[in-house]
């Protein structure tokens, strides 16, 4: 390296840029832990009230944390298994087979995966009040699962085109089943495709707000996004130390599990060759 | 293990690729299919291991038909272009797979990996995993996984394209060595006409899906059945030329027909051959110990003769024979006479 020197200004421009960033976070954290007045920019003193939320009803008449929590993840875990299951065998059919129809899907998913989903919130709404899943923890896990799929079934396909047709038939040659080969021979070979689409479904379920607002609203099925959205509606008397210190709960996981599987969600962009 | 294609043919969609092709492979046999790419050797291969289904006429296998089988069924031990190891495994364990698959037990598995390894001489390598091999060592693993459960037929497809030059030469005998030792019935997928001639018993040429002639290889050096084949085998190439370019230096061979054109092999014009045959040398291409000569004759036609190294340079004027118990004949047709 040695053109070490230029280094110095890019780190300093980037470092300004990104500042605004660093003090939003580092407040962000400072906040939820300390009380300060109004007006003040200094904190007075520490205090783990505004995780009141944890041990105590916010609100009479509204979804404790915890039931919320809950809902949360098992809408995330379901939506990210069904999700990765869905999408790593159509993938390998779109991928490996010939089938009628194969044109139209591979063209269907490629509009899908660009498509505005916000646009089909009337029609999924009436849909599921036909099913009688309205304001149900399953016809949101439905709709979502459907939704993501698109992106999955793509990404999984570029997965499973990288790898040589003759593994399989070598595999096939060697006397296994077709079902065989792809669960031994073909599927460690798109491991890390899977470890993507998995996470990566898993935070797109748990950061999911519209859909929960409009198909969930009660309280039964009220997830964390429309849960924090709820603690601020009431504009007259707004407590931001408790929303922020529900956001930090909510922000925790995304963190750890992007510092956890950074590197086989950078595979995503790779295009799933190794190396 | 003997073979027999019988009427084979197989169609992708409207595209005829195979035609009614009929071929014996005797038992203990290295048979080569040799052409140009796209002449449908590879598709033979696969419809022969079973990958492809055949669209018409059947293949036997020791007499008995096995077109119907799946490919799991045929006991078929093929080894593919780019040896297709399955790369999460080690080389121990890929080797053990096909073992695996039919459930022998751990002891006896064991035991015959081991074996094989020191056949194709691999022991050393058993513990690591695929991509820290060479390719010249890879090749050997998928030999030794194609042959571990001793099949009936072995197939290879194009099995040294990938190897640099020098690894081509020595996996060439170390291919025969193995093909002879284990007596199988082999089939060499290949266009390169070096590796089907000096590893195989016979040469099944083809071309554009039909097989032009079978035959030993220096019968088919010597004795080609038509144009096609004098021009695809022999390094280098035969020269053709049209009938009168040789004039009356060839006419003096007798042949029954109409002489269309004339095949004249690099080895069969020169000075060692007498003279008669006059023209200008246009370009010498140095292979080392002898060189490749053009000569442009004063027709137009072109003749290529191989000297010693070093005796001649362009624009020089010659005069030379040829051979004629090595010229071939063609008709309009293209066939030999």
């Amino acid at each position: 390296m040695q053109s070490k020197w230029w280094n110095v200004p890019i780190l300093l421009f980037l470092g300004l840029v990104s500042l605004p960033l660093v003090v939003m976070c580092l407040f962000q954290v400072i906040d939820v832990f300390t009380v300060r007045a109004v007006g003040s920019l200094l904190p007075q003193g520490v205090t783990f009230e505004h995780f009141r939320f944890l041990w105590q009803p916010v609100d009479q008449g509204r979804a404790g944390f915890w039931p919320v929590l809950g809902n949360t993840l098992v809408f995330a875990c379901t939506t990210a298994l069904l999700v990765t299951a869905l999408s790593v065998t159509s993938a390998y059919a779109l991928s490996r087979l010939s089938f009628p129809g194969r044109r139209f899907f591979l063209a269907g998913l490629l509009v899908l995966h660009a498509f505005p989903t916000i646009t089909l919130i009337i029609a999924i709404f009436l849909i599921l009040q036909m099913l009688g899943l309205y304001d149900s923890l399953l016809g949101l896990i439905f709709v979502k699962v459907a939704l993501e799929l698109p992106f999955g079934v793509w990404i999984m396909k570029g997965f499973y085109d990288t790898v040589p047709w003759e593994i399989e038939m070598a595999g096939v040659q060697d006397g296994a089943s077709r079902g065989y080969v792809w669960w031994v021979l073909v599927l460690p070979q798109v491991q890390p495709g899977l470890m993507a689409i998995l996470v990566f479904s898993f935070l797109s379920g748990w950061s999911e707000f519209i859909l929960p607002l409009v198909l969930a609203p009660g309280s039964g099925a009220q997830v964390l996004a429309t849960y924090m959205a709820a603690l601020i509606i009431d504009d007259t008397r707004p407590d931001f130390d408790l929303f922020k210190a529900v956001g930090l709960v909510y922000a925790l996981p995304v963190v750890v599990l992007y510092l956890t599987f950074q590197k086989s969600l950078m595979n995503i962009y790779g295009g799933g060759s190794k190396g | 293990m003997q073979i027999d294609l019988i009427n084979f043919s197989k169609n992708f969609g409207q595209t005829r690729v195979i035609e009614d092709m009929n071929l014996t492979i005797k038992s203990g046999e290295m048979i080569a299919l040799l052409g140009p790419s796209g002449c449908g050797k590879s598709t033979t291969l696969l419809s022969i291991c079973g990958i492809h289904r055949l669209s018409g006429g059947k293949v036997l296998f020791g007499g008995k038909a096995v077109e119907h089988l799946a490919p799991q069924d045929r006991n078929v031990g093929v080894v593919f272009q780019n040896y297709a190891l399955y790369p999460h495994m080690t080389i121990a364990e890929n080797i053990a797979f096909p073992l695996k698959i039919r459930r022998m037990d751990r002891a006896a598995c064991q035991a015959a990996v081991e074996a094989i390894a020191r056949m194709v001489r691999i022991t050393e390598l058993l513990a690591r995993r695929p991509a820290e091999l060479s390719g010249g060592q890879q090749q050997r693993v998928a030999l030794a996984r194609a042959l571990v459960r001793q099949p009936d037929v072995l197939l290879l497809d194009e099995p040294l394209a990938n190897l640099d030059a020098k690894l081509r030469l020595d996996m060439r005998s170390e291919i025969r060595r193995l093909q002879q030792e284990s007596g199988l019935t082999a089939i060499l997928v290949t266009h390169d006409q070096i590796e089907a001639m000096s590893m195989c018993d016979r040469i099944a040429l083809m071309d554009r899906g039909r097989i032009v002639q079978v035959a030993q290889p220096m019968e088919l050096y010597h004795h080609p059945k038509n144009r096609f084949v004098a021009d695809f085998i022999g390094t280098p190439p035969i020269s053709i030329v049209p009938a009168q370019a040789l004039g009356q230096t060839a006419g003096e061979k007798s042949v029954g027909g109409d002489v269309y054109e004339w095949g004249v092999r690099p080895e069969f014009f020169g000075p060692q051959h007498g003279t008669g045959v006059q023209g200008k040398i246009n370009y010498v291409e140095q292979q080392g110990r002898e060189d490749l000569v053009d000569v442009v004759l004063d027709g137009g036609a072109l003749l290529r003769s191989l000297q010693p190294g070093g005796c001649y340079i362009a624009g020089q004027q010659v005069n030379w024979g040829l051979a004629h118990e090595g010229l071939l004949a063609f008709d309009y047709k293209g066939d030999r006479l």
